[in-house]
């Protein structure tokens, strides 16, 4: 599903450049729950905002689902975003003045999909991640699970080969990090290819498979035996 | 581009933002009511100028003789020139076939008239018959003085309205005789002047007549005339200047006054004066204009900065959509379409406070200067045309700066 070769990148800090990304080579089959770990500098963000389309590596290839991806225009990229990813954020990134319900629905109004059918396909990932009593409510009365719930029924709402989530239990407690993973983990048995990036070994664990960066460059890439993340709740 | 969708978007948008929207549009509507304002009451003046020469013939040219303030031919000045029958037969014989209505008069300043037991006092001008069109008096009942009035000597006499008002009340006026200095004089018509009580407080004597009863031997007052049309106004103004020169010239020679004295032989031009009337007005609406599309240009970029606040408060907004994948025209025209709305929903309100403005307070402010102040349809149209413009550019700006925001960027935006 991705593939990735050679992948640099760097920011230019003043007049110095900094390099974090050193020559990234990794890839993802269909299917796989993976995590990239690593601490703050390592360069897991950055990595993730490429393969997110958010961002654009300055050497190396990137192959998702057999497209490359490769000076795309806004556009193309804005295209793409919208039919291969979903995303999670650690800050939920809801749209505030909307309620769930149409917050869920926004990546179908940017596949121009029709008003009635989009919120019947809204409804019923609200429906799946337990929320459907709650869409018409604003993110500011939700609880900040909810609101993930809400981001994750958003990320899957549009069919996405890949869902992309970064830190996205940083803002929750334990117990509710560990529901919102017990809902991935469901996700991800589906068929979805989901990777998490996360500083918590034990939200890593919950994964099936961890990659570890330090300084840009993959130390460790290793599968594990996973948690399932209902005992813990 | 104009989906139910995008609609929606957009009143989403505004009903959760209503103060900022409140006062966007409260920019945008305060230019446009002081554009119309402004307008309305530079039609006002065009049509109360308008008026005003509407009182007399609009080519009108009158010529009266004053005192000399030059010497000349060792003549001193302060010497008064009188025009005499002569001067006005001379002017008519050279230049009679240039002249559309012409006439000399002999004026009096006032004069007690009375009927029966009411009394009062009246400008009194002695004229020929053309001058019924110089003065564009209006018969309303019997006739002017005619030429028979003129040849033999009647005391025929035309009074104003205001004149038949107050001395015959509601009685026909016609074949009546009123009273002046003991003498009797017939009625034999009435006018109306579009200049109003002032020139309809006039009695018309026959010329001939009133030379001979304030025994003013061959004295006329001055000397009257209007101008055929001509095609153009320009044309009109340009052969009635140098037909007036050529007059005036004239009429110096005979009366040896310098040519350079600007008081012994004096001209009102009305076309000339007009005209100098009509620039200042078109000037005046220019400015009016200017100021006008100032101030809804100040609104405007009022509204341009209120829309770049907007995309800088929705920058995170923004992110998500074009993370989502959401295109950059799309978020162009959300923002473009949202300032589009409210520049033109809060114009016409402004047009139509305006409108409602000059309809209830325009009839207050009527001044011998100021009439009927109201706008055209064609401006109302243009500033309409002018409101979906500038909408447009007030947005486009800030909506392509928020297109072009990168989404990692505008993600990190707290």
């Amino acid at each position: 599903m991705i593939e990735i070769k050679d992948l640099h990148k760097s920011y230019k800090v003043g007049k110095n450049s900094l390099h974090v990304l050193k020559g990234i080579n990794f890839s993802v089959k269909e299917g796989e729950l993976v995590s990239i770990m690593g601490s703050s500098g390592s360069g897991k963000s950055t990595l993730l905002n490429i393969l997110g389309m958010l961002d654009e590596a300055e050497k190396g290839t990137y192959h998702l689902d057999g497209v490359e991806i490769k000076n795309l225009s806004e556009k193309i990229a804005a295209n793409y975003r919208n039919k291969f990813l979903g995303f999670i954020f650690q800050s939920f990134n809801l749209i505030n003045y909307k309620n769930a319900l149409d917050n869920v629905a926004l990546p179908l109004y940017y596949q121009n999909v029709k008003r009635k059918e989009r919120t019947e396909i809204a409804m019923s990932y609200l429906e799946k991640v337990g929320l459907a009593q709650w869409a018409k409510h604003l993110p500011t009365e939700l609880s900040g699970g909810q609101k993930q719930r809400v981001a994750i029924a958003r990320a899957l709402a549009g069919q996405p080969k890949v869902i992309l989530a970064d830190e996205l239990t940083g803002a929750l407690d334990s117990t509710t990090s560990y529901e919102i993973m017990e809902l991935i983990q469901e996700i991800n048995d589906e068929g979805k290819t989901i990777l998490v990036v996360t500083h918590e070994d034990d939200i890593a664990h919950m994964t099936k498979r961890i990659v570890n960066l330090r300084d840009g460059i993959i130390i460790d890439d290793r599968k594990v035996d996973q948690v399932k993340a209902k005992a813990h709740v | 581009m104009f989906s139910i969708e995008r609609w929606s978007e957009v009143f989403e948008a505004i009903s959760k933002n209503k103060l900022r929207t409140f006062l966007t549009g409260f920019s945008v509507s305060i230019g446009i009511l002081i554009l119309v304002l402004l307008l309305g009451v530079g039609e006002g003046m065009k049509n109360g100028i308008e008026l005003q020469f509407a009182q007399d013939a609009q080519n009108r040219v009158q010529i009266w003789s004053g005192v000399t303030t030059v010497e000349y031919k060792g003549l001193n000045p302060g010497r008064r020139v009188q025009f005499k029958n002569k001067d006005y037969d001379l002017v008519t014989k050279n230049y009679g076939d240039d002249l559309e209505y012409k006439s000399s008069t002999y004026q009096r300043w006032v004069n007690v008239f009375s009927y029966k037991e009411n009394t009062s006092s009246y400008r009194i001008e002695g004229v020929l018959p053309d001058y019924q069109f110089l003065e564009n008096a209006g018969i309303i009942q019997g006739r002017f003085i005619n030429q028979q009035d003129q040849d033999r000597y009647t005391k025929n006499v035309v009074i104003g309205k205001k004149v038949r008002n107050e001395l015959f009340k509601t009685e026909n006026p016609l074949g009546k005789l009123i009273k002046s200095n003991g003498v009797n004089y017939k009625v034999v018509g009435v006018f109306q002047d579009p200049g109003g009580d002032r020139e309809e407080s006039r009695v018309f004597f026959p010329l001939s007549t009133m030379q001979k009863i304030y025994g003013a031997g061959n004295d006329i007052s001055n000397i009257s005339f209007t101008l055929p049309k001509a095609a153009t106004y320009e044309e009109a103004v340009k052969k009635s200047t140098a037909l007036v020169g050529e007059i005036e010239t004239l009429l110096k020679a005979r009366h040896s006054v310098a040519p350079e004295d600007t008081s012994g032989v004096n001209y009102f031009n009305s076309i000339a004066e007009a005209k100098k009337f009509y620039d200042l007005m078109a000037n005046m609406n220019l400015f009016f204009w200017f100021v006008g599309i100032a101030s809804l240009l100040a609104g405007i970029i009022g509204v341009s900065n209120i829309m770049l606040i907007i995309v800088k408060e929705r920058t995170k907004e923004i992110g998500i959509r074009k993370a989502l994948g959401a295109q950059p025209s799309s978020i162009i025209w959300m923002i473009l379409h949202e300032s589009i709305f409210v520049t033109a929903i809060s114009g016409f309100t402004g047009l139509i406070l305006g409108l409602l403005l000059l309809e209830a307070v325009g009839s207050a402010i009527q001044t011998e200067f100021i009439s009927n102040p109201e706008v055209n349809l064609n401006v109302a149209i243009s500033t309409v045309i002018v409101l979906v413009v500038s909408g447009a550019i007030a947005g486009f700006f800030p909506a392509r700066r928020g297109a072009k925001i990168k989404p990692i960027v505008a993600l990190r935006e707290e």
